[in-house]
């Protein structure tokens, strides 16, 4: 909310904006903060707010260890993007707007991780995809940027739209949308292995895994604080907590497992190998996250009781790392005005807080003891080890993703500390020679939120938030009791870290090599070409069915619709016992004049050579309907009929004045036996339906009931209004939408088209 | 089009009467016979009547408002009055009734259904209104040498 009163109050703030919109997240984090002690003893806050209760759609909102942590992610880290994104737009222009987004979309995070209905969740789910497109095409008027921006919505607004459905059906399932409910007593039956496969495509594409995931790296062109928070503690973290919401509960249902463990293990791997590749900063960070997310997907998607606090672990220490490493490259990039390590110089004096902070925090992703990092790995080694045989597979694959971490870390360190050690073979002239006077070093004020964050990363290292982490993964799975230490003595687990540290410190030393063997054998069809190609595909499918669907020929779209009405409820009429028998054939004396006028009506209609005859005689089969209604007794209806007839002659003239006067000459007798069939089949199909619906009532009537209803209830004695102005209101409020809608539409078409004669002719 | 004296005279008469007709037709359409849709009508062809004497610029002199802030008047109106009741937690489009013990009219009952006619009967005006805007003429100069309407030579 206040996010939107930033926007509209954007202007005048101006560069302060970002002051005021880090408000939010960081009373969100005092107010986390304060409930913390309660929470933390295992006491959970609920609040519910009814929202639509007729169709029992309420607002629930939960607080436990769980949330706490989320909570503490994103506004914590939010709040440190907003006083890092203050240093980095000074006055831009679009500063305002891209404060307001932010402080909406950490709305929409925070939203996401409260609530407790799957419905809820959803809505914030999407509106984190919608704020984030908006941030991700920040720069409206770069084109890279609002196709990266439309690649994210499509991709994760898809997913989130395949995940309602997966949500649907757990919802009707187990009666009830409360997710507090529904874990405590999962739902069981054969549509939950599916729906689950469902909601696990939304988590994938929100958290880009493979082969979900190129939207991620694209996303780069957002702002680099926009990057940082994105990348470390919202957006792509939503569907991580998604699959760690469910997996304790879900895990063994259906395909789960082996899904969401391949999944993220394909992902964590070619999402490491990827960052093997770039030469741009934030290009490695990028896939470095999407190599993250997949160990996070592969530790909570497992669900058991280590693994999701291991993940717990990791989920903070990520955070942490990530948004400082993407910090101190939008400290580079701001500064050096550029974030590819082949140009970038050696930074030197008044540097060293920066380099200290990004080499703490890669080290951390690198999982260097005695860091954060470090821990969230060594638990999670740990997890894997005492798991089943099944587990080591998967513990071969960690080890492999996290010895290329390892590799992209020193990489980034690298290009930190001596770019020209990654750089390879200098382009043209020579990078390193470039003054380093030249870049200036950035203001303290500027370094500090990452700074914090990298303390953070060191504190958490020493000393782990085993109590936090301890009680969020027992709100996620209660069988869980797990304690995170720095130091668990000499065991395999350590040993393997260490392992991972030593390959991948091999890895980065030949990475001549491998830079090699990549250009070699990198696949040429990346996810993004697969992309590409299906919004073309996409795109065609709807032009070929375009084109069949709409010819744009009148007698045929009307041919079509009178033979469909009348092939489809005929033949259903006709298979079954339809036959009521020949009504009373003349039930009043009154009725022979009245239909005599219809049929003269409508005969001489069709055989008029005028058009505007023919809609005169149109009308008068129309003020001969009034009159029917009339001898029948419905004084509503024909007072209605006759005015719309009245009225529509009025129209008729309005548009046949700018028609010839006559029909064009008849077509050929033999085009016109068609038009007959259709005509008379419609005839037939008419009558026979007027003479099987008048004799097929079996059930009392409902109207029984609205004329009972119409004055108590309704408060009116003309039961058609009552019917339409309350008994079936929402139906009338519907159509008059419908009509308002039809009548802007047509007025607009109307007017193009005579603007259009008008430019061409000179005559309006 | 030509301005036929007859029938110009006779709408200054009677374009008033149908228009009140319409809006009493709207009141008493929840009793008797009527309501939002025909009252809208009615008005509509009142218009069209004034319409097919007296041309465009008359219609668009009779009514102050722009017809798309007519239509969004009604619509607004209806789409309120439905919400109202979920305010106070009743179901949607609920029926209030509001009694009135007024002094020369006596005991008038006035349920909220009549707002939300009323916004059915401003969509059907709104609607007359823009179909006139869009497909009648735009300004008298067209009127006059026009090959237009043939309409009351029958």
């Amino acid at each position: 909310m206040l996010g939107t009163a930033i926007l509209v109050a954007g202007r005048r703030l101006g560069p302060r904006a970002l002051l005021v919109g880090g408000v939010a997240p960081l009373a969100a984090t005092a107010w986390a903060v304060w409930n913390a002690a309660d929470v933390l003893n295992g006491r959970t806050i609920t609040s519910r707010v009814s929202w639509v209760p007729g169709l029992g759609l309420e607002v629930d909102l939960r607080f436990d260890a769980f949330t706490l942590l989320m909570v503490g992610l994103v506004s914590g880290i939010g709040t440190l993007v907003f006083a890092y994104g203050w240093r980095y737009f000074g006055d831009g222009v679009r500063v305002t707007r891209l404060a307001g987004l932010l402080t909406l979309f950490a709305g929409a995070m925070l939203g996401l991780v409260l609530a407790d209905n799957l419905l809820v969740l959803f809505i914030f789910w999407e509106l984190t995809s919608l704020t984030s497109y908006l941030l991700i095409g920040n720069d409206d008027h770069d084109e890279r940027a609002r196709a990266s921006a439309l690649q994210a919505l499509l991709i994760t607004g898809l997913g989130g739209l395949v995940m309602l459905a997966g949500f649907v059906i757990i919802g009707q399932q187990a009666g009830t949308y409360q997710i507090t409910a529904l874990l405590a007593d999962p739902p069981t039956g054969g549509p939950m292995a599916t729906a689950l496969v469902l909601v696990l495509i939304g988590a994938f594409t929100k958290s880009a895994q493979y082969p979900f995931h190129s939207w991620l790296p694209k996303a780069m062109v957002a702002p680099t604080p926009v990057s940082a928070y994105l990348h470390s503690a919202a957006m792509v973290k939503a569907g991580v907590y998604v699959v760690a919401l469910f997996a304790p509960a879900f895990a063994s249902v259906g395909i789960w497992r082996p899904l969401v463990v391949t999944v993220g293990l394909v992902t964590m791997l070619s999402g490491g190998l990827r960052a093997l590749r770039p030469y741009d900063l934030k290009q490695i960070l990028a896939f470095g996250t999407v190599s993250q997310l997949g160990f996070l997907m592969v530790l909570f998607g497992l669900g058991r009781p280590d693994a999701t606090a291991a993940g717990c672990a990791l989920l903070i220490s990520h955070g942490a790392f990530k948004a400082a490493l993407f910090m101190v490259v939008g400290i580079i990039d701001h500064q050096a005005h550029t974030r590819d390590v082949r140009r970038l110089p050696l930074l030197g004096v008044g540097w060293t807080t920066t380099k200290v902070v990004g080499v703490v925090s890669a080290a951390s992703m690198a999982a260097v003891p005695p860091l954060a990092g470090f821990v969230a790995k060594d638990s999670a080694y740990e997890a894997l080890l005492h798991g089943g045989a099944g587990d080591r597979w998967v513990l071969v694959g960690i080890v492999a993703g996290s010895v290329l971490t390892v590799a992209y870390s020193l990489r980034i360190m690298a290009g930190l500390l001596r770019p020209s050690l990654v750089a390879g073979e200098p382009s043209g002239k020579d990078a390193s020679k470039r003054d380093a006077h030249s870049v200036l070093p950035p203001s303290p004020w500027f370094v500090l939120p990452a700074a914090l964050l990298a303390m953070v990363t060191v504190v958490l290292g020493v000393l782990p938030a085993g109590r936090l982490v301890r009680e969020a993964a027992a709100v996620l799975d209660p069988r869980s009791d797990s304690y995170l230490k720095l130091w668990h003595g000499f065991t395999t687990a350590l040993a393997l870290s260490m392992v991972t540290l030593f390959a991948g410190l091999v890895l980065f030393l030949i990475r001549r090599r491998v830079e090699r063997a990549q250009a070699r054998f990198a696949p040429r069809y990346s996810a993004d070409h697969g992309y590409n190609d299906s919004v073309r595909g996409v795109l065609r499918t709807a032009e070929v069915v375009t084109g069949i669907a709409q010819p744009g020929s009148l007698p045929v779209y009307a041919a079509v619709i009178l033979v469909t009405a009348a092939v489809v409820p005929l033949s259903g009429l006709v298979l079954g016992p339809f036959w009521p028998g020949w009504p009373d054939l003349v039930g009043a004396s009154a009725y022979i004049p009245v239909a005599a006028l219809l049929i003269g009506g409508a005969v001489a209609a069709t055989i008029a050579t005028r058009r505007f005859t023919a809609a005169l005689l149109l009308g008068s089969v129309g003020y001969g309907m009034a009159l029917l209604f009339i001898v029948h007794g419905a004084p509503d209806l024909a007072l209605t009929q006759f005015a719309i007839e009245t009225l529509s002659i009025v129209l008729f003239l309005l548009v046949l004045r700018r028609l010839p006067d006559h029909f064009e000459r008849r077509a050929p007798a033999i085009s016109q036996v068609p038009r007959l069939l259709v005509s008379a089949a419609f005839g037939v199909f008419v009558l026979i339906m007027g003479l099987a619906s008048a004799g097929a009532r079996r059930m009392p009537p409902v109207s029984d009931a609205m004329v009972e209803d119409a004055l108590p209830k309704g408060g009116g004695r003309n039961v058609v209004n009552v019917i339409l102005v309350d008994i079936r209101g929402l139906d009338t409020l519907g159509e008059i939408t419908v009509l308002v809608v039809a009548g802007l539409g047509a007025t607009a078409l109307a007017r193009a088209a005579r603007r259009q004669s008008a430019s061409d002719t000179g005559v309006s | 089009m030509r301005r036929s004296l007859i029938l110009d005279s006779t709408i200054r008469f009677v374009f008033d009467s149908v228009v009140v007709f319409s809006v009493y037709l709207l009141f008493a359409g929840h009793n008797q016979p009527g309501g939002g849709f025909v009252g809208g009508l009615l008005a509509g062809v009142a218009l069209a009547l004034r319409y097919v004497a007296q041309g465009n610029s008359a219609v668009r002199a009779t009514i102050a408002i722009r017809p798309r802030t007519v239509l969004s008047l009604g619509l607004g109106l209806a789409a309120t009055t439905a919400i109202i009741p979920l305010l106070f937690g009743d179901a949607l489009l609920d029926n209030a009734m509001l009694q009135l013990d007024l002094p020369a009219l006596g005991l008038v009952k006035v349920p909220s259904a009549i707002a939300f006619d009323s916004g059915v009967y401003l969509v059907v005006v709104g609607l007359v209104l823009m179909v006139f805007e869009a497909l009648g003429d735009d300004d008298p100069a067209a009127l006059d040498g026009a090959p237009d309407i043939k309409v009351p030579r029958l």
